[in-house]
């Protein structure tokens, strides 16, 4: 029976027998890991990369897109890690590859995996609902220092964010120790999308969202952005006039997060270089070129020891920020 | 009937201790913002054991002479249980699509006695139908063992 | 202008090519639908890259009428083998399973698919002709209103469960306690996962239904021998026919189902607790409630109607906000990011025949969908007359398909088995299954948003009262649970102010 089994299945595959042995190609559909829930931005960016694949023909073997976000991605990373020497799984990172272990101490390390490349770098911008006065940072900075928010307990100013001890609150908590005497309430919530809802709804008083997660309730003149955590502007038109953090209120706060890939551990060479040129080649495409804009996410391809070098500084960077916040583990 | 309901009200009131337990561990007190990580699960895991100690005391109270299964029906039940844990013990060696087809040309040939041609018809056919759903159509990958393996995939 | 509008998107939708990608979309999330595990979520995903080639509007109706056909196939499972297909067919199961047992498995599935088709038919309408306005409501929902709609419809269940009150609290806390394991996204610390790796996801709503009903009811029916006491249908389509003189009796539980689903669709995770909700009010408002759970039609109508009248409200907030409803939702939102339009308040005015298309095919992919379902109702019910040695085999390596696909973990898979002799133990010992279920799946939401709005409120239960649509919520939830001590008592003014003077219990 098990025979009849291996022939049924071998008819059923003739179709795709690997190709050449000269330059390493995968030999099986990719196994593409997104530590998040399915329609957030690492998600969507991942299924675009796989659609991409398909439609550009980039790949001989499709590219399989499954979501393991348990655990603020530690399901996802700490799966990947248990696959050892495999060469066709990745792995799409954010910044939980620093947060999650560090926050709760898991055994998962950015060393445990291959790193292949930075595809981008998203930014966060400062909004606030429209309807407030508040038209530049410094006059709602001014606000929360002085317990203004007046639908609020006590005047306390909430500030709406994606999870707990993650990237937002990273950020807010930056903000805190620039500036004297400001507090937010921090109202953790489950996606980047329904944070900007809630700003809408005036749930809250301010948000650090992603510009894509923002993008469409701006345009219909529901929020308004006051400044952007990265030291130089946006470069993509509609978002040049949004002045930086250190424009806006003289102090240094910025942050970017990583859109990057790794692959499992111990990948053979061939197989990264396999995965640089496929991830340049999406790169090129014009719906890459497009969904970057459309998103003002900052590209920043980078490969090699020039990605290794980067993430090193970033984790060392995370560390700090947590420390100082003190959502690092006790 | 009396000895499993104690033995399944002992078993989630202990699992109600673990939860306290655990539920220590992350504060179980109410902060300025609302109530910390272990608020919720401390009381829950109270209630849990106050209510397996009621159910407890109810059933010791009762005195019934029935038996929770008889052995006539724990047969049948068993003749369903093992098979489909050492399906789910076979995935983890051989792969699901092979493991399902051993599985279900066994189950068909020891319960149903059908003729080995429909055994040998479904247990390869029906495998392969869900590979090609799930591989193929909707790229939903599935365990896979050697033979996958040797196929490629 | 909605009229106008709405003629501008038929002429989108009804084009062959449209039509043709409704049906191929359908009958893919049939398949889906069936298939427990591989939700809407998974089936949108997987045909996302496929859409990059298509027009916009031929890609979205693809997705949605994956989802009307997921929507529709959830019963189909729910119905012939206790196992929901989607996590909103559970309440399906209560009389759909009953009446298949019964033989009546073919009046089951009509009265489900037509019940789905007219919660849907009820949202798309609204949707129409509302849709900027019920935006503006929706946005009004932040967590503390969410926290009351859960509560709400917890209480609904309150008093409605009959047997061994201590067992249905014991079932409540287990479920509770089974939401609450893994990450606690308020603080974001690992709760009751003992450094368990494999505990850190929690447990999934859907891998525990599987086992508690799928599996739990198979063990079950196995007791008397291995062979499933059901008798099978008819195989002709008079059983749709015969079913349809029946079904305008229950006039008030489709417009409650329809209204409660569409209420509830809004945000996300709606439609399960709609078609729940939508149960115990069809049971609560019965003539006969003491007929639910053993095969009472209308316990068939109330959740479809409402779980599909949710399913599309579900897509409201994803076109006019940018926010899904559902997880599906959620994936098409990423693909209409993809394909370069913007979700949100400004998508009817810069891409009016887009929405105006997917509005109007909405009204096409429901009417072929339920055309199509139905016409497979004899085929459907037949499948009961496979012999059991090869049905049992095949559903186990369904529910074992189903739960890996959830995670991707053959942990998952364990965990279902473990639900099933879990599920066995508690029905054999009288523990009521539904209150676990629902404690499950309304856990993990409601705490989020009691929290979140605790945090809002800096720690002050006001915050429920204070807020004018939160508080309306908070006090019918609480009257309903109230409800169970208020009855005796009411009857007892009664009883003093009738004139006959009936003895008195003092």
């Amino acid at each position: 029976m098990k025979l009849g089994a291996v022939l049924l299945f071998a008819l059923a595959l003739l179709t795709v027998i690997p190709g050449s042995s000269i330059a390493w190609e995968p030999s099986k559909p990719i196994e593409f890991v997104v530590p998040a829930g399915t329609g957030g931005g690492a998600d969507q960016m991942a299924r675009l990369i796989a659609g991409l694949a398909d439609k550009h023909k980039l790949s001989p073997r499709p590219l399989i897109v499954v979501n393991k976000s348990g655990g603020a991605g530690a399901e996802g990373f700490l799966d990947v890690k248990g696959k050892k020497g495999e060469a066709h799984t990745i792995i799409i990172t954010l910044s939980n590859l620093f947060t999650t272990p560090l926050h709760n101490n898991l055994p998962f390390n950015w060393r445990d995996y291959t790193p292949i490349a930075r595809l981008a770098l998203d930014e966060f911008i400062l909004w606030v609902n429209s309807e407030t006065p508040y038209k530049t940072a410094k006059e709602y900075l001014a606000a929360v220092k002085d317990k203004q928010c007046k639908e609020r307990q006590g005047g306390q100013c909430l500030m709406g964010g994606t999870g707990s001890a993650q990237e937002d609150q990273i950020l807010t908590i930056q903000l805190e120790q620039a500036i004297a005497g400001a507090k937010f309430t921090y109202v953790p919530f489950k996606g980047g999308g329904e944070v900007c809802v809630n700003l809408v709804g005036k749930h809250v008083d301010s948000t650090v969202n992603n510009p894509i997660e923002c993008a469409s309730h701006w345009k219909a003149g529901r929020v308004r952005p006051l400044a952007v955590f990265d030291t130089a502007r946006l470069t993509v038109a509609e978002w040049k006039d949004i002045p930086t953090v250190k424009e806006a209120l003289g102090v240094d706060v910025s942050y970017l997060m990583l859109r990057g890939i790794f692959g499992a551990p111990g990948m053979p060479k061939e197989a990264v270089d396999w995965y640089v040129a496929f991830l340049r080649k999406v790169g090129e495409t014009p719906e890459w070129k497009k969904y970057m804009d459309d998103g003002a996410l900052k590209p920043a391809f980078a490969a090699g020891a020039e990605y290794v070098k980067w993430v090193e500084e970033n984790e060392r960077l995370h560390k700090d920020l947590m420390g100082k916040g003190g959502l690092l583990k006790k | 009937m009396r000895l499993a309901d104690l033995l399944t009200a002992s078993f989630l009131a202990l699992l109600g201790g673990l939860v306290v337990f655990d539920a220590v561990r992350l504060g179980i007190g109410w902060g300025t913002d609302g109530p910390q990580s272990g608020f919720f699960p401390f009381w829950l895991g109270a209630l849990m054991i106050v209510a397996c100690a009621a159910v407890l005391f109810q059933a010791a109270r009762r005195s019934d002479g029935t038996s929770f299964v008889t052995r006539q029906q724990l047969g049948p039940v068993l003749k369903v249980l093992w098979p489909a844990i050492a399906l789910v013990a076979l995935t983890h060696w051989l792969g699901l699509y092979v493991a399902a087809a051993l599985y279900t040309g066994f189950y068909m040939r020891w319960i149903g006695r059908h003729a080995w041609l429909t055994v040998l018809g479904v247990a390869i056919l029906f495998p392969l139908v869900t590979f090609l759903v799930f591989e193929k159509w909707f790229l939903v990958p599935m365990p896979k063992g050697p033979l996958e393996a040797w196929l490629g995939y | 202008m909605g009229i106008e509008n709405l003629l501008l998107g038929f002429h989108v939708a009804i084009t062959p090519y449209n039509l043709f990608v409704a049906v191929v979309g359908i009958t893919l999330g049939t398949v889906i639908g069936v298939l427990p595990g591989l939700g809407g979520a998974n089936g949108v995903a997987i045909l996302l890259p496929l859409t990059f080639t298509m027009p916009p509007t031929s890609a979205i109706i693809l997705l949605t009428s994956l989802y009307w056909g997921a929507l529709f196939g959830g019963a189909i499972t729910s119905v012939l083998f206790n196992i929901p297909g989607e996590p909103w067919s559970v309440a399906t199961t209560f009389d759909g399973y009953p009446l298949a047992r019964q033989g009546q498995g073919g009046q089951a599935l009509t009265a489900a698919f037509t019940s789905s088709f007219v919660g849907a038919l009820f949202s798309i309408v609204l949707i129409t002709f509302f849709a900027p306005l019920l935006a503006e409501v929706a946005l009004k929902f932040g967590p503390p209103e969410f926290f009351a709609i859960q509560l709400l419809t917890f209480s609904s269940f309150v008093g409605l469960g009959g047997g061994n009150p201590l067992k249905s609290l014991v079932t409540i806390l287990l479920g509770f306690i089974l939401a609450a394991v893994g990450l606690d996204i308020v603080t974001g610390q690992l709760r009751m996962t003992f450094g368990f790796v494999d505990l850190m996801k929690g447990f999934d709503f859907i891998i525990a239904v599987i086992g508690l009903f799928g599996i739990g009811e198979i063990l079950l029916s196995v007791e008397e021998g291995l062979s499933f006491r059901s008798i099978p249908t008819g195989m002709n389509l008079r059983v749709v026919l015969d079913t349809w003189k029946v079904l305008p009796r229950y006039l008030r539980t489709f417009v409650r189902g329809a209204f409660i689903g569409f209420w509830m669709g809004f945000k996300p995770g709606g439609a399960t607790p709609a078609s729940f909700m939508s149960y115990a009010f069809a049971k609560r408002f019965s003539k006969n409630p003491e007929r639910f759970g053993k095969g009472e039609l209308e316990g068939v109508v109330a959740p479809e109607t409402a779980a599909h009248a949710a399913g599309v409200a579900a897509i409201l907030p994803m076109i006019t906000l940018g926010i899904p409803g559902s997880p599906t939702a959620a994936v098409m939102l990423g693909g209409l990011i993809i394909w370069g339009l913007q979700p949100g308040p400004l998508l009817f005015q810069e891409k009016p025949e887009f929405v105006w298309g997917l509005i109007a095919s909405m009204y096409t992919g429901n009417i072929i969908g339920v055309l199509m379902v139905l016409a497979f109702v004899p085929l459907f019910a037949a499948i009961l007359r496979i012999p059991f040695a090869i049905l049992t085999p095949v559903i186990v390596v369904i529910c074992a398909v189903g739960s890996y696909a959830v995670h991707s973990s053959m942990i998952d898979v364990w965990y279902m088995l473990i639900f099933g002799v879990v599920g066995y133990v508690f029905k054999k010992l009288d523990y009521p299954l539904a209150p676990l279920v629902l404690a499950l799946v309304l856990g993990d939401l409601a705490e989020n948003a009691l929290r979140q709005s605790l945090i809002m409120s800096q720690g002050s239960l006001a915050i429920f009262v204070t807020r004018p649509i939160a508080g309306v919520i908070t006090a019918v939830a609480i009257f309903f649970f109230a409800l169970p001590v208020l009855t005796p008592w009411w009857r007892r003014i009664q009883g003093t102010a009738a004139p006959s003077g009936s003895p008195r219990a003092t």
